[in-house]
Formats: structure tokens, C-alpha cells, sequence
């Protein structure tokens, strides 16, 4: 039924990634092994495995819904959390105000 | 201005050290990160929703072009290009890789810069009126006070492990711009009538789940006082404060539950048997504290300025800049101006690693190398003669920093929210940017007058939401992002917090929610003269309910 994927946070760098089918860590949303309920525990187990290892910080896992085969999480958070903030920021901010202003 | 001294430069140094073998032996797998977490706490660095995130602290915000430019440096070198101006007096950045931060901390200790003490149960940093040294209606100024509280807790052994976090403000003028009333400590630096210097003390005032306006225990400490009652203060919440639930362990549940006047006797109890002691500040060292602080060499009165005068006239845009970003300064000829980072549709705080090259330029070239960050996430030149008013303002143009909102309508604070925050329930910044395009025109601002608007991503309030005069708060309702409103607050010499207006508002329906307010605001106010707040202090919550939701 419901769906999952396990995501953590990268231990050198900080960013986000999901844990992949092949035991690694991608930081590509569409990478991510897609897991039903009842494989959920054993992923989840080794996600924590993978903290304790000092690979990954943090992991846990979310809800998705597939679409065209892509896990898309079904919480805003986790969507913002794996795809970056919504706004746009330094320099890129700047210009895309400055491509506003003008279009305005 | 302030300087390290040996000891302080051999602790950062220390620390520095300390973190760079804890951080190697994170890296390494030696450390688990139930280990590691509250090492790297110490230091500045969180895990937020996207990436490790190092808060550096910046004490009463004051900072000299060296440190900004430092900060430029940092965040080209080894961040995205940009940093974020907090509500703290902060600076946050957002990308850096764990294992450069140990860099950036050596980086940041050469010049006089660290980490420490912005998180933890610990005394925080220091905040005090970003007008500090300068404004002209100020009795003294209050920085050398924050520094000597500084230099107290920052090693104060019994002070590391509070029950909770605690955060102490200074301000030196009858006008707070530095919000006491809402800090765990808030003072307010004042002559008694004999013309001595010393304090209003206020105690248990704060924001997050529980709001509260401090109390104020004592009208007037003497100067030589401040650290053995700080330190009273401190010990009975110490040992009074709860430690059996998070959500009550601040000085303000203690305050409140206990009542301020009791506080107040034990407190004062306290004190009583420290007073004479070892804490007494002896006069000259605040001297010697405060000759840190003197203005700077040079500043001197001068007649008012024909040049600016002229070019005033000859120019619209910055005569409305001038007007509305420039504070009284204590010395003739000068003023104290607001560097917005607030540009219509901009995230407010943000500054890139250019912006902060810039600023620090005309810090250096006009302004004796002194820059603010005030609590509203705006920088500050504080000392700037009106003679080079006319070329700060062509360099700020240039840069995209010259917005001419400073407390208008579009002067918005906004915390980092949902798109930074791993606490946040909703997105802060996108809904700032949208209020500031709805009422971009200047000519609007203007005729609205002074409205502070604030804007927090969750219940923890570091978006100050308690205490805008239109308050927003985020929150998640079946998944998706609501707004809660609330008016009437403040958080200056006659603080209050809000009043929720009433069911919150999705994510389309926020901005017109915003703009009807201001709209009732305008057709009711009985002068351009009467503020959104003193209109919503006469008129009560019940036009602006009814424009809102009707009458039933
Ligand atoms: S108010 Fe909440 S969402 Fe905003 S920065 Fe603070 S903790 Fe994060």
C-alpha cells in the first residue's frame, strides 16, 4: 500500500540523501529504493545500521507516492527537504528580481 | 571599538583547535553522533533541513569592515555565496561542509570572530541597540555593559548547564530598539537623579510557545552591581527553573509561576549575600571596558551639511532614502543609517558575499569602519558624517541595498522557515516576499506609515511574531501551510504581545488577508499621524475582525 523511502543526511558534507537499492546513499530523489510495508523494517534497520557505521546522520524514513515511477514524498516538508528551499537564493535571487523588475 | 584580549584570543584558538580533532574524529567514524552532537553545538554548527548550518555570533552586533569582509570571504570560499542576518544579531550560513567548518572557525578567530555560545543552555550572545555609541537619544551607551556580561558568562562554569537557553539585551535609551521586555534578561541603561549610571532590570520576558512581557523587579541597579545581581538572577532560576519539561524550563514559566514579586524577594535575597563581593565591578575597569567603546577618533560635530541639502532637492529617490533610513546622531552633522535587506521580493536578512564586500567598503571609506546588525536583520552604518551621506548611498544603489523601507510596511523579519528550518511547519520567506511585491510602490509605504510586520515558520517565534504589530505565524493543518494572524504587538519600550485575530489563512488567502488589515487600517486611522498600532490600540480587534471575516 503505502510507500516509502529512507533518506538521512550525508555525515561530511550535510546534504541530503536517500538510500539507494544497491546499500548506497544518492543525493537524487529519483535514485532512492522505493520500499512497501513489509520490507520497511529491514530497510529502516539498515539506514540505522548506517548511522551507527558513521556513514549517514540522522535517518528516517518518509512516505511517498510514485509518479511516473519517481517517489515523490507526500509531507511539503520532505518535498522542500529533498528538493532545496522553493525561493531562490544569493546572486540567484538577485538576478531573478532583476528579471522581474525589468518584466514588470 | 572592542578587541580581544590575550585571553580571549587563547580560548578561540583553543576551541578552534579542540573542534578540528573532534571534527576529524567524526569524520574518521571515532565519534558516534550522539557524541559528537553536543561538541559541535558548542561550536555553532546544526543540522538543519537541508545541510549542516554554523551560526556565528556577533557580539551586541557590532562588527568592524575587517570582520565583514571576513564573512564575504567565508561565505565565497566555502559556502553558496551568501549569508543570513538573524534576529540574534547573528549571522548564519547555511551550506558549509562539516569538514571545512574547523577552516572557518580559524578563518573567523582571525579576526576576533567565533562561534561560541549561540546554542546551548548557556548564556546566549548578547544583544544590545544597534543604535549603540550613536543615537542621539541615548543616555549611554549600552555595549560596554553587554561586553562585561560577555566576558562574565562566557566560562562561568555554573552558568553552562542552565535548565534552558538565556538571553540577555541592553539598551541605553529611554526608546528600546533592542526589545528587553522580551528577553530572559532585559536591561535599560538610565542616570538616576543624582546623575548615576545604572539599570532597570527586567526579568522573564520571552517568546516562543508561551509569550510572555518580562517583569520588571528593579527600578534602579547601580552600575557596580550589574554582575552580582545578574548572577543572583541566574542562581535562583538555576536552581528553580524546570528541568522536568523543556516547554516550562525558561525563566519566564519560572517567573510566572512563581510570581514576579516572590522572584523578586529571592533574587533580591540572594544579592544581598554577594553583593559586596568578589562581582563588584570596580569603576575603572568599566572604564577601561567602555574606553573599548569610544567613538571614534575623528567624529566630531560639524555645521549642517549644504551639500546634502542640495542634493536632497536634486533627488527624490534620495531624499526619501535619507528620510526614511537615517537615525538622529548624538554628534552635529552626523547620522546613523539603515543599509536595508529588505528589497522588494528579497529574503529579508540576506546579504551575498558582494553585498557584505560592499558594505564593508563604505563602512571603511565613510563611516569609520563601524557596521550594526540590527535585530531587524538591517545593517547599520552608525557613524556617518551628513557630508558623505550622498556616497554611501551611490555605493549602496550600485549594490542593491539603497531600499528606502527601513520600518515601513515592507521592512519585514522573516525566520528561515520551511526552507531552511528542520522545525519550521510552514514556509516564512516565500509569504514576505509576496506581502513586500503587494505593497512594493514606495508612495504606498509612505502613506501607510510606520507597520512592522513579522513572520515566524513555527511556534518557536525567531521570527519575533508576537510582537509585529501584524503578526503571522505558520503552522501545519492537514498537511498543508496555514497562517495565523495576530495584531497589536510590539516589542519597544511599551511591548505586548499580539492578539490572534482569528482562524488562520492558506497560503493564497494570507497576502489579501494582510493588505485588508492595512486597508481597514487606512480608512479608520483618525490621521496620517496615528500608527497601525496606536489606530489598533483605540480600535480594538473588532473592525479588522469584521473586515476580515464579516460580521457573523
Ligand atoms: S521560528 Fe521555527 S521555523 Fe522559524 S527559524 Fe525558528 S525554529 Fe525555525
Amino acid at each position: 500500500m503505502s510507500d516509502s523511502i529512507i533518506t538521512a543526511n550525508d555525515l561530511g558534507n550535510g546534504l541530503v540523501v536517500f538510500l539507494t537499492a544497491d546499500g548506497g546513499w544518492s543525493q537524487r530523489l529519483a535514485d532512492a529504493r522505493v520500499v512497501g510495508p513489509d520490507a520497511l523494517p529491514e530497510a529502516v534497520a539498515y539506514g540505522k545500521a548506517q548511522h551507527d557505521a558513521r556513514i549517514v546522520v540522522e535517518p528516517y524514513d518518509i512516505e511517498v507516492t510514485l509518479e511516473n515511477g519517481v517517489p515523490v514524498p507526500v509531507r511539503l516538508r520532505e518535498r522542500i527537504r529533498a528538493a532545496g528551499p522553493t525561493v531562490a537564493y544569493g546572486e540567484a535571487e538577485i538576478a531573478e528580481r532583476a528579471a522581474l523588475s525589468k518584466a514588470g | 571599538m572592542y578587541r580581544y584580549d590575550e585571553f580571549d584570543q587563547d580560548f578561540v584558538t583553543d576551541r578552534v583547535a579542540q573542534f578540528r580533532d573532534q571534527v576529524e574524529r567524526r569524520l574518521s567514524g571515532e565519534l558516534t553522533e550522539d557524541q559528537f552532537k553536543p561538541l559541535r553545538l558548542m561550536n555553532g554548527v546544526y543540522l538543519q533541513l537541508h545541510a549542516y548550518m554554523l551560526r556565528i555570533a556577533v557580539p551586541y552586533g557590532t562588527l568592524d569592515s575587517r570582520q565583514m569582509r571576513k564573512l564575504g570571504d567565508i561565505a565565497r570560499r566555502y559556502d553558496r555565496g551568501y549569508g543570513h542576518f538573524t534576529t540574534r544579531q547573528n549571522l548564519q550560513f547555511n551550506w558549509p561542509k562539516l569538514s571545512d567548518i574547523p577552516d572557518i572557525l580559524a578563518e573567523l578567530a582571525s579576526v576576533e570572530m567565533h562561534a561560541i555560545q549561540t546554542s546551548g543552555n548557556c548564556i546566549r550572545n548578547v544583544t544590545a541597540d544597534h543604535f549603540a555609541g550613536a543615537a542621539a537619544d541615548e543616555v549611554a551607551d549600552p555595549r560596554p555593559y553587554a561586553e562585561i556580561l560577555r566576558q562574565w558568562s562566557s566560562l562561568h562554569p555554573e552558568f553552562v548547564f542552565l535548565p534552558r537557553k538565556f538571553k540577555v539585551a541592553v539598551t541605553g535609551a529611554e526608546r528600546d530598539r533592542a526589545a528587553i521586555q522580551v528577553h530572559d534578561i532585559g536591561l535599560h541603561l538610565k542616570k538616576d537623579e543624582n546623575g548615576r549610571l545604572g539599570f532597570a532590570v527586567y526579568i522573564g520576558g520571552g517568546q516562543g510557545r508561551t509569550p510572555m512581557i518580562a517583569k520588571k523587579i528593579r527600578d534602579f541597579l547601580p552600575e557596580e552591581d550589574l554582575l552580582s545581581y545578574s548572577e543572583a538572577i541566574l542562581r535562583v532560576y538555576n536552581l528553580n527553573g524546570r528541568r522536568d519539561n523543556k516547554y516550562k524550563a525558561r525563566i519566564k514559566i519560572l517567573v510566572h509561576e512563581t510570581g514576579a514579586g516572590e522572584i523578586a524577594r529571592q533574587v533580591e535575597e540572594e544579592w544581598e549575600r554577594i553583593r559586596h563581593g568578589a562581582l563588584k565591578l570596580p569603576q575603572g575597569e568599566v572604564e577601561r571596558i567602555r574606553e573599548y567603546f569610544a567613538a571614534p577618533a575623528g567624529l566630531a560635530a560639524k555645521a549642517p551639511s549644504a551639500s546634502l541639502a542640495s542634493a536632497r532637492q536634486a533627488d527624490p529617490e534620495f531624499d526619501a532614502w535619507v528620510r526614511q533610513n537615517t537615525f538622529p546622531h548624538r554628534v552635529a552633522g552626523h547620522v546613523s543609517a539603515t543599509i536595508s535587506l529588505k528589497p522588494i521580493g528579497g529574503t529579508p536578512g540576506d546579504a551575498t558575499a558582494d553585498q557584505m564586500d560592499v558594505v564593508a567598503d563604505l563602512a571603511e571609506r565613510f563611516a569609520f569602519d563601524e557596521i550594526r546588525v540590527s535585530h531587524e536583520q538591517n545593517l547599520i552604518l552608525p557613524h556617518v558624517a551628513e557630508d558623505n551621506l550622498r556616497a554611501v548611498y551611490d555605493g549602496l544603489v550600485a549594490a542593491g541595498l539603497a531600499t528606502a523601507n527601513a520600518g515601513l510596511v515592507t521592512d519585514i523579519i522573516a525566520c528561515p522557515g520551511l526552507d531552511y528550518c528542520a522545525l519550521a511547519n510552514a514556509r516564512s520567506i516565500p509569504v514576505a516576499q509576496r506581502i513586500s511585491q503587494r505593497f512594493g510602490d514606495i508612495g504606498r509605504q509612505r502613506e501607510i506609515g510606520e507597520l512592522k510586520i513579522k513572520i515566524s515558520g513555527c511556534i518557536n517565534a525567531c521570527g519575533h511574531h508576537h510582537v509585529g504589530h501584524i503578526g503571522i505565524l505558520g503552522v501545519e493543518k492537514k498537511g498543508e501551510e496555514f497562517y495565523q494572524i495576530s495584531l497589536g504587538g510590539s516589542g519597544d519600550e511599551n511591548s505586548a504581545i499580539g492578539d490572534i485575530i482569528g482562524r488562520g489563512f492558506s497560503t493564497d488567502e494570507i497576502v489579501d488577508a494582510v493588505e485588508t488589515i492595512v486597508d481597514t487600517y487606512i480608512a479608520r486611522r483618525e490621521a496620517p499621524e496615528e500608527t497601525f498600532l496606536a489606530a489598533y490600540r483605540r480600535l480594538g480587534q473588532g473592525p479588522f475582525k469584521e473586515a476580515l471575516y464579516g460580521t457573523a
